[in-house]
């Protein structure tokens, strides 16, 4: 396989909470990305799941260098980012795009379709002057927005066509990987399907890689090859999509799984509900940070923070009874 | 990767009818929403001509704003004086008028004076933020602390008087509130998703203050600056009111209520005529603003 379009090393990224007025000092760290290391291969789509406040979207924002990595590596196509200059960076967005949550938000109110996709193509020099109008009247065609639109502006257009603009704003700049940071969740459930399905059709007619951010598995579930399950800053699990939504493995992603809707009249599989919310990065539990709401912790799980790796099983997870729990099935 | 199976074309959320193209900005929105609004319209109306009698109606003036004529002395309103004339026998209409030009430029030139600092100042500490924000924004805070009136006479004993002065005065007094609507208004933008989408899209930290966040902060800048006018001329009338404005035998609104005042139980029509204007004026600014305010409103832009 090719070299892969991205690679994550041990990536971290803290934030330091300081307390007080004029003499401010450092009371903790939020860890709010907490060691991750990812591979995204050419081609593929990753799915990448966890709760509210589990680091995803910090995830992307440091891939993007909107947040300043603590510590790792985040290389793409084999530059590593978190040691290149600003101008470097800047050639580096080129090929790195992001599409953002809400759709509402996304866009500049006051530019028009056409100035806000022909501005980064300007800026970047992506094609001649003269062809930006041409390559518009492409761009708005790939993602099913209506030609004729070009003139209007953001307000104009509803949740589901705002956010098929904010994806042409980022295929304008031909990028290679594009991360979606919950793009279908602030939208209609008639929707969503609509813009998963335009999206897995860009990545394969586009030759895109795609990081798609997600909340729950049912949405990533239809979309991605592999998918990678987020609990506190870490990655908890990863593998196939079918592996790890078919052979769960983590006691946490058990418990997504269960809550993906089913259509079976007995109701397919029990409900796993979790006890309490999940805990405060700021001070999160020793050794497995799922341990207190894990129905089968041990006191192993708070001594030492489990490793991902690929013990018997099918695909990457971290925890020290992986095998005994998926034992029976 | 399993794709929805029945995914063989995008399917479209519109329906395809090849119709309207130009769509509605933001701006012309807000244009048609005050043009709807009556008083501001007629607010509008009132002070273009006010500004226009101001300027062109002393050349077409028989009289000047100094020509005395003591014979005359102080006369109620008629034919040859349409207002009246003072005690020293000038025109009343005329002084009015020149009045008019001192107040609406001081007004004017005192609040671009405000906007420019302020704007400047406010977008300078929000989006860079940190230890400069808190800097700056001490040093408005200590600037709010001082009384206005002291410090204005202060500048007017160390330096004398002149209109020039009046201007910058009330101008680096007025550009706090400025300073501090504006920068919280960029705080707040600089969190919005479009404004990283545009770091994302790798713009330079110019394109991104110029061109997508300070077009999206003008609404609330340039109602303020409506609302600033007129109390910048309040000010002005204050000031000249305790003589420390403009002096005779120049005029403005403020010097001739004051004038008119003092003589108020004989004279009535010499504070009856610049009364009314300058509250008109006011009256007429106001309603300009709350109509802006109005129509630049987001929450009512939404539908």
């Amino acid at each position: 396989m090719s070299l892969p379009i991205l690679q994550l090393a041990n990536l971290k990224t803290h934030f330091p909470v300081h307390r007080g007025f004029v003499f401010k000092r450092q009371v903790g760290t939020v860890k709010a990305v907490d060691g991750v290391s990812l591979t995204v291969h050419r081609g593929e789509v990753l799915g990448l799941v966890g709760e509210s406040g589990c680091g995803k979207s910090t995830l992307a924002r440091t891939i993007l260098q909107l947040v300043p990595a603590t510590e790792g590596a985040i290389i793409l196509e084999g530059r590593n980012l978190t040691r290149s200059s600003a101008a470097e960076i800047k050639a580096a967005r080129r090929h790195l795009q992001m599409v953002f949550q809400d759709p509402y938000a996304s866009l500049n109110p006051r530019l028009t379709v056409y100035a806000t996709l022909a501005e980064p193509m300007l800026v970047h020099k992506i094609c001649p002057r003269d062809e930006v109008a041409h390559r518009i009247a492409e761009l708005m065609q790939t993602v099913g927005l209506p030609p004729l639109s070009q003139k209007k502006y953001p307000h104009e257009f509803s949740g589901g066509q705002r956010q098929r603009i904010a994806i042409a704003r980022a295929l304008a700049l031909q990028p290679r990987l594009i991360i979606a940071d919950e793009p279908v969740s602030a939208l209609d459930v008639s929707i969503q399907a609509q813009i998963l399905n335009l999206l897995s059709q860009l990545v394969r007619r586009m030759h895109l890689s795609l990081v798609f951010i997600a909340h729950d598995l049912s949405v990533v579930k239809h979309i991605s090859d592999r998918v990678a399950v987020m609990y506190l800053g870490k990655i908890v699990e990863l593998g196939l999509a079918i592996d790890v939504i078919e052979r769960p493995l983590h006691p946490y992603t058990r418990a997504l799984v269960s809550a993906i809707p089913t259509f079976r009249p007995d109701g397919g599989r029990p409900r796993i509900v979790l006890p309490g919310d999940p805990p405060s990065p700021l001070n999160p539990p020793s050794g497995c940070a799922f341990h207190p709401r894990c129905p089968y912790a041990t006191v192993a799980c708070q001594a030492a923070v489990p490793p991902l790796e690929r013990s018997k099983a099918s695909h990457e997870v971290a925890c020290i009874r992986a095998a005994e729990i998926a034992g029976p099935r | 990767m399993t794709p929805p199976p029945s995914a063989p074309s995008i399917p479209p959320t519109f329906s395809v009818v090849a119709e309207t193209e130009a769509g509605h900005s933001p701006w012309s929105d807000a244009w048609h929403r005050l043009g709807r609004n009556r008083l501001a319209v007629a607010g509008g109306c009132l002070l273009l001509v006010l500004a226009v009698a101001c300027i062109v109606g002393p050349w077409f003036s028989a009289y000047s704003y100094e020509d005395q004529n003591l014979d005359l002395g102080a006369a109620p309103p008629g034919a040859q004086h349409w207002l009246g004339t003072d005690t020293l026998g000038r025109d009343l209409l005329v002084r009015i008028l020149y009045g008019g030009r001192i107040s609406l430029g001081v007004g004017l030139c005192a609040t671009m004076v405000a906007l420019s600092l302020g704007v400047t100042y406010g977008a300078i500490a929000g989006f860079f933020g940190g230890k400069t924000d808190m800097f700056l924004m001490r040093v408005v805070d200590i600037m709010y602390a001082l009384p206005f009136t002291i410090f204005v006479i202060l500048l007017m004993v160390f330096f004398g008087r002149n209109i020039v002065l009046l201007f910058l005065a009330i101008g680096a007094v007025e550009w706090l509130t400025m300073a501090r609507i504006v920068r919280g208004q960029v705080m707040a933008l600089k969190k919005m998703e479009f404004i990283e989408a545009a770091q994302v899209l790798g713009f330079g930290r110019r394109r991104i203050i110029f061109r997508h966040m300070i077009p999206n902060v003008l609404g609330p800048i340039i109602v303020y600056a409506t609302l600033t006018i007129p109390a910048v001329m309040l000010l002005e009338a204050f000031l000249s009111f305790l003589g420390l404005g403009v002096q005779p035998p120049m005029s403005s609104w403020g010097t001739l209520i004051k004038d008119g005042a003092e003589k108020m139980e004989e004279f009535p029509w010499l504070i009856l005529y610049p009364g009314a204007i300058f509250s008109l004026t006011l009256f007429s600014l106001n309603f300009v603003g709350d109509g802006l305010r109005d129509a630049l409103d987001v929450r009512a832009a939404k539908d």
